[in-house]
């Protein structure tokens, strides 16, 4: 007769191993824990956030009456509802393109398209910055009045996240049974019918994920936005990055609490709105 | 006589890279017919449809439905509607949906839609399942969706591509006795493409045999089963036992030739002397003996059972002659007791009329 077998014991039952459990919680302590303070310390009372004091909201009435933060966090939130707007509408097409039409050197614009992906973002910020100084760009924008002269950061913005957009949109309409098109064809619909009813529905998992995607990599991007703003021009991660140099207070630490709280519930928002997609497949 | 729905002309279609799908077809479908084409995988067959359709541009040559012109028409504009091999159900939409799509996108009236839609839905027998989406059906209730959607467009011309081949085989049963219940109603011509003769010969009342992108032969199916026009339809519809011969003599409609493995056979046939033919005869035709037939007039010869395969209503009995001449036999197993009467390495006798025998020249 067979032994009976403790949990954890059998051959392929790794789950139960206690060594994977504790590496599992050291995993998740190392992700999570950095995150999980600076949300707890956001509710502290301690001025230098270093030692808990006690609970308070005193930092996010502090942070939201700080003008300069909240103009920093107005103009993130602005900046990147247009980049991903534009880099949405721009990758998709993008998309839409090397999937449907076969043109000479279609191999290279692809590696060309998705270089922004691949390349440093210092290299991007400083390419950026010298295009929008010898377009006189630079000078242009700053005295433009208040979004406009968030151009010169929107477009920065767009031209890095289209092709995250482009590459998820493209690899969704892979999947496309190009008969769905050809049948709404037969049934009498137009090109442009059969774009708005069958295409764009098909694509909407891709359009939400790649608009997602663009908007939290411009909501925190610092480097190529700490190159093409001008001195004027203030976005959230360049304040704090700003405020940090003089010390990290529980203030910055509600702020983020904030962003992080904005980002949670947009990609709820994104996935509650993927939901009845289930069936994906054509 | 009334004219052709659907005329073609001279019709050929040549792909990039040079490959020749269809070659120089013409024929026509009449009004109301349920006219298959018939072939193997690569014959051109979806490709014929798929240009009747307007999704494929003939390389030449000129495609008429109901006596229009169809060069410049888009496949939107056309009045034909296709059931797709993979049925194309939107997955994003309601079986309702589904159907009432084709009324919507050309503007048809809110409660002209809603009417067609019942109406549609009521024919494939759906009505219960109007809310469903595609990903909670079988695969024959969204062909039927996929049938509804196309019929309640009202197209002169139904066209279907392989619309039996993803169903299982009771199914498939089920849809072609539906399908041709749906043709006789509705009065739509039904252009079927399909590489099962059995689906082909039950459904369709006129079969244009296509190869290599050419037709073989149009005909009935009770014409195309008893009088192939070749070897290739005769191999492909229905199975035959093929002898090849050449002709030795020749007086009047009487021909004599000499037929490998049967030695000297008369026949009734035109053929030139000397020219090689192929005799060709079903092997339900032929019967089995245990003694030697006492007529002269009848084509015979002895052999030795290879093969015995029961199914239940027949039995499929391979018999070995002469000059390894294979002739396969259907025998009906009509009494309950030992099916086909006959056991392997046994020596029997094959014959048949001359008259259920078919002298093919090409």
């Amino acid at each position: 007769m067979a032994a009976q077998l403790k949990p954890g014991q059998g051959p392929l039952d790794y789950g139960n191993r206690l060594w994977l459990k504790v590496l599992f919680a050291a995993i998740f302590f190392a992700l999570y824990m950095p995150i999980i303070t600076l949300v707890a310390f956001s509710f502290n009372t301690d001025k230098r956030g270093i030692v808990w004091r006690g609970f308070t909201l005193e930092n996010y009435t502090k942070a939201w009456n700080n003008v300069s933060l909240q103009e920093a966090l107005i103009n993130s939130l602005v900046i990147a509802l247009l980049a991903t707007i534009l880099a949405t509408i721009i990758g998709t097409l993008v998309a839409l393109l090397l999937w449907r039409f076969r043109f000479p050197m279609k191999g290279a614009y692809e590696g060309f398209m998705a270089l922004p992906i691949v390349i440093p973002e210092i290299c991007m910020g400083v390419a950026l910055l010298m295009f929008f100084v010898n377009t006189g760009m630079m000078n242009a924008v700053v005295n433009l009045p208040w979004p406009l002269n968030l151009s010169n950061i929107v477009i920065a913005h767009v031209s890095f996240c289209f092709p995250f957009v482009a590459v998820v949109v493209r690899s969704r309409l892979v999947g496309f049974n190009r008969q769905l098109e050809e049948a709404s064809k037969d049934l009498g619909a137009s090109e442009w019918q059969t774009f708005w009813s069958i295409i764009v529905p098909y694509m909407k998992p891709g359009l939400i994920a790649g608009a997602l995607l663009a908007f939290t990599l411009s909501l925190d991007d610092f480097v190529i936005t700490f190159f093409t703003s001008g001195p004027e021009t203030v976005t959230f991660p360049v304040k704090v990055y700003s405020l940090v140099r003089r010390g990290v207070s529980p203030e910055i630490n509600a702020a983020s609490t904030v962003l992080i709280v904005i980002t949670v519930i947009a990609t709820v928002i994104a996935m509650k709105l993927q939901a009845p997609e289930k069936s994906g497949k054509g | 006589m009334t004219e052709p729905i659907v005329s073609i002309r001279n019709v050929s279609k040549k792909f990039a890279g040079g490959v020749i799908a269809v070659d120089n077809i013409s024929f026509d479908i009449d009004q109301n017919e349920f006219f298959a084409l018939l072939g193997p995988s690569g014959c051109g067959k979806t490709t014929l449809l798929r240009m009747i359709s307007g999704l494929e541009t003939p390389t030449s040559g000129q495609i008429m439905i109901g006596g229009e012109d169809m060069a410049l028409t888009p496949p939107n504009k056309r009045p034909t509607n296709m059931v797709f091999q993979s049925y194309a159900v939107f997955p994003h939409m309601t079986v309702e949906q589904n159907v009432a799509y084709g009324l919507k996108v050309t503007g048809v009236a809110p409660d002209e839609i809603k009417r067609r839609v019942a109406e549609g839905l009521e024919m494939v027998k759906l009505t219960h399942l109007a809310e469903r989406r595609p990903d909670q059906m079988s695969g024959g209730q969204r062909q039927r969706v996929a049938l509804a959607r196309a019929l309640v467009k009202r197209p002169k011309v139904l066209l279907l591509d392989e619309p039996l081949s993803a169903l299982d085989a009771k199914l498939r049963d089920d849809m072609r006795m539906e399908l041709t219940r749906l043709q006789e109603t509705v009065g739509i011509t039904f252009i079927i493409v399909t590489h099962d003769q059995d689906e082909a010969l039950s459904m369709a009342s006129r079969i244009a045999v296509m190869e290599k992108g050419a037709v073989q032969q149009i005909a009935t199916p009770v014409e195309l089963y008893e009088h192939p026009k070749n070897r290739f339809v005769a191999d492909f519809i229905g199975k035959v036992n093929l002898i090849d011969a050449t002709v030795t003599g020749q007086k009047g409609k009487a021909i004599t030739c000499d037929a490998k493995g049967l030695g000297k056979v008369e026949l009734t046939s035109a053929s030139q002397v000397g020219s090689a033919i192929a005799i060709a005869v079903r092997p339900e035709k032929l019967k089995i003996g245990k003694t030697e037939p006492k007529s002269d007039r009848i084509l015979k010869l002895q052999g030795k059972v290879r093969d015995v395969a029961y199914y239940g209503d027949t039995s499929h009995v391979v018999i070995e002659g002469k000059d390894g001449l294979d002739l396969s036999v259907n025998v009906q197993n009509e009494s309950r007791e030992g099916g086909s009467g006959v056991e392997r390495g046994q020596k029997v006798w094959v014959h048949w009329a001359p008259e259920d025998s078919i002298v093919l020249t090409e």
